[in-house]
């Protein structure tokens, strides 16, 4: 347990060998996880928490530390060294818990750097409860925090007192064992300033996000053109070519590979070895490893906050506060982890306008590799109508659920972490961690889609829902009816809607219209599921009534300007 | 020396203050008091968002973001 990013997650990573996501903002972690250590003979069960400044929770996630404080046996109280008073607070508060505690002085190294001079063995005197000192990110002071977890002890010294009582005596303990040296404004602090500031700050914010999608785009769409795709066409195909001829006509040939006779086609064959694999790996993880590369990075700096800072103002217009940007950057990658991170919000209305608003209008990776695929060769004029159609909506609709949800938007009040180089090890291993992710998330549910959908077909359910549909998507939407198929697909997957959008052959307008609803219209099942937990059931019927409501609309709207009838 | 208490919102960027006094409820007192911003607290202002957006303050060796309603509730002297 401890504050709010002061490396818990990665001394957990560090016991425990299990991993998890670490960055550089409060409120990184926002559920539980657990993992093993053994030391000797014995096997110790840890739990990394999310981070809490007080026994008094103030949103879920802290909720959640609090829990799992009371299934402890013994507390790993992780804290910031270079910001030893704060922390010292949750820690004398813990000290009254009657467990038995270990207090680890994480962030050593840079307690030298910002000439901060604590004595920690005075400290353990005062207290009277193991204290060790430690790097978590190097490793340094790991083991001697083993080796102290058995000599976890109850504290005798400090007695319960009033929040009043525990500033005084954190008064007297820091005078005993802290001295800190005078210090210059280092460059450091000068970036701080520069990017937290409006005037520059905000230039440097659309700067930052202009670039970052640049990378990500460039890195993507290098990564398809000159390594995935030439294996895919010159390795993969005439394997699968191969494989077509021993199969021969059939159903299993329709499931795994496609209709026989025809040209194999990566995309369009819907066959589980050739879409079904070629979607997630030839199309949509090019983007994932590069978005969550550049993601990393701005976690890891710790940019983020600031950039809550700059554009609290509009998110509170929109009924959240700045930290709302958090789930939209998450969003990106992926709606579900999106979605969790909604819980550092403090009221059930944010919650409900940030989720919401996140199903709507946030394309995640498979979405934007969906809109990349399906209009990059029109232009990028047909991607930019989608991406203002989806701010112009996120905008709108938040605007409009602020005045309509019930309840309170509180303030932000969020602590800005100072600057940090980000360790290339740690950023690739993050990378590669959400790749993984991905991979074993999307894979599984790709074939499944392509499973039913083909199972669909050869009964004619799709067929038929086609054409009962056709009127309305042709008069309301102006699309072909069987672009209703494309959009029912999208229900399990987006990314498995793009082949079925391209051998449609509409115009590009109406692949506009098509691409937005399908991002709009429903959030994926995972997303979904995520959303019913967190949210609840009453409430998430609103929010998919609105999503699909909202739906309609826009694609009614766009209709009438795109295609002007 | 100026000793008159004003919100903290009137504190001039870059000037020190003292906090001498926390209003509103008693959840949201102690959301600050734990955090250590308390009575007798030296407070410093890093920048202001316009158009009455949050407020970035350094309060021990951190700096944290709250917003103009929340600062509003904090009575400062300048030091
Ligand atoms: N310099 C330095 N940085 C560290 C150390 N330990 C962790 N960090 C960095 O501190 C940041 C926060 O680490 P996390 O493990 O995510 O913090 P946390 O306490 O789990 O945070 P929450 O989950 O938000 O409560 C990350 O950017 C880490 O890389 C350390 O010993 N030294
Ligand atoms: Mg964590």
């Amino acid at each position: 347990m401890g504050n709010p990013n002061v490396g818990k997650s990665v001394v957990f990573s560090r016991l425990t060998g299990a991993n998890v996501i670490a960055s550089n903002y409060p409120g990184t972690t926002v559920d539980f996880s657990k993992g093993k250590m053994r030391v000797e003979r014995d096997t110790y069960e840890i739990i990394d928490a999310p981070g809490t400044y007080s026994l008094e929770p103030s949103n879920k996630a802290e909720e959640v530390a609090l829990k799992m404080l009371g299934d402890a046996d013994i507390v790993i109280n992780v804290i910031d060294s270079t910001n030893l008073e704060r922390n010292l607070y949750l820690t004398l508060e813990l000290l009254e818990q009657n467990k038995p505690i270990v207090l680890v002085l994480n962030i050593w190294d840079e307690t030298k750097h910002l000439g901060i001079h604590i004595d920690e063995k005075r400290l353990q005197q005062i207290i009277g409860v193991p204290v060790v000192t430690t790097v978590a990110l190097s490793g340094e002071g790991i083991k001697n925090l083993v080796a102290n977890i058995k000599n976890a002890k109850v504290n005798d010294k400090i007695k319960p007192t009033s929040e009043e009582g525990r500033w005084i005596e954190i008064g007297t303990i820091i005078k005993k064992v802290e001295v800190v040296e005078h210090r210059h404004h280092t460059l450091r602090d000068r970036i701080s300033d520069l990017t937290i500031k409006p005037l520059s700050g905000i230039p440097i914010a659309l700067g930052i996000i202009f670039i970052s999608f640049w990378i990500v785009r460039l890195i993507g769409e290098n990564l398809i053109i000159y390594v995935l795709d030439p294996l895919f066409d010159n390795y993969y195909l005439p394997l699968i070519e191969g494989l077509s001829e021993q199969i021969g006509p059939g159903t299993i040939h329709i499931l795994l590979i496609g209709e026989y006779g025809v040209p194999i086609d990566k995309i369009e064959s819907l066959g589980m070895l050739t879409t079904g694999l070629y979607i997630p790996i030839g199309v949509v993880l090019p983007y994932i490893i590069a978005f969550y590369f550049m993601l990393s990075l701005l976690e890891d700096t710790g940019y983020l906050p600031r950039l809550a800072t700059l554009v609290d103002k509009v998110f509170h217009k929109l009924g959240m506060h700045g930290h709302g940007i958090v789930p939209v950057f998450l969003g990106l990658g992926c709606n579900v982890p999106g979605a969790l991170s909604t819980r550092t919000l403090e009221t059930r209305k944010q919650r409900f306008i940030s989720a919401t608003l996140l199903a709507i209008c946030v394309p995640c990776m498979a979405q934007l590799a969906m809109v990349f695929g399906v209009l990059g060769k029109h232009g990028i004029f047909y991607i930019g109508i989608v991406f203002v159609t989806l701010t112009l909506l996120y905008i709108i609709l938040g605007l409009i659920l602020n005045r309509f949800i019930k309840g309170e938007s509180p303030e932000i009040f969020l602590e800005i972490p100072s600057y940090r180089r980000p360790s290339f090890k740690a950023t690739i291993k993050k990378t590669w961690m959400r790749i993984r992710w991905f991979l074993k998330e999307a894979i599984p549910f790709l074939f499944l889609g392509v499973l039913i959908i083909n199972i669909l077909y050869s009964i004619g359910i799709l067929q038929f829902i086609s054409n009962a549909l056709q009127p309305i998507m042709t008069g309301i939407f102006g699309m072909p009816g069987d672009a209703s198929i494309a959009l029912i697909t999208g229900f399990l997957r987006k990314d498995l809607a793009i082949g079925m959008l391209i051998s449609l052959n509409m115009t590009p307008l109406q692949l506009v219209i098509a691409v937005t609803m399908l991002t709009v219209y429903f959030p994926c099942v995972a997303t979904f599921a995520v959303l019913i937990k967190e949210l609840g059931i009453k409430d998430m019927i609103k929010s998919a009534a609105l999503m699909l409501g909202v739906a309609t609309i826009v694609g009614f709207l766009l209709k009438l300007i795109l295609l002007g009838v | 020396m100026d000793e008159k208490p004003i919100p903290l919102t009137q504190l001039p960027i870059n000037k020190r203050g003292k906090i001498i006094g926390l209003d509103g409820g008693q959840g949201f007192q102690r959301r600050l008091r734990v955090m250590g911003i308390k009575e007798g607290q030296i407070i410093k202002i890093v920048t202001k968002q316009p158009f009455r957006g949050p407020l970035t303050i350094a309060v021990f060796g951190c700096q944290m973001t709250l917003g103009r309603g929340m600062a509003d509730k904090i009575t400062v002297e300048v030091i």
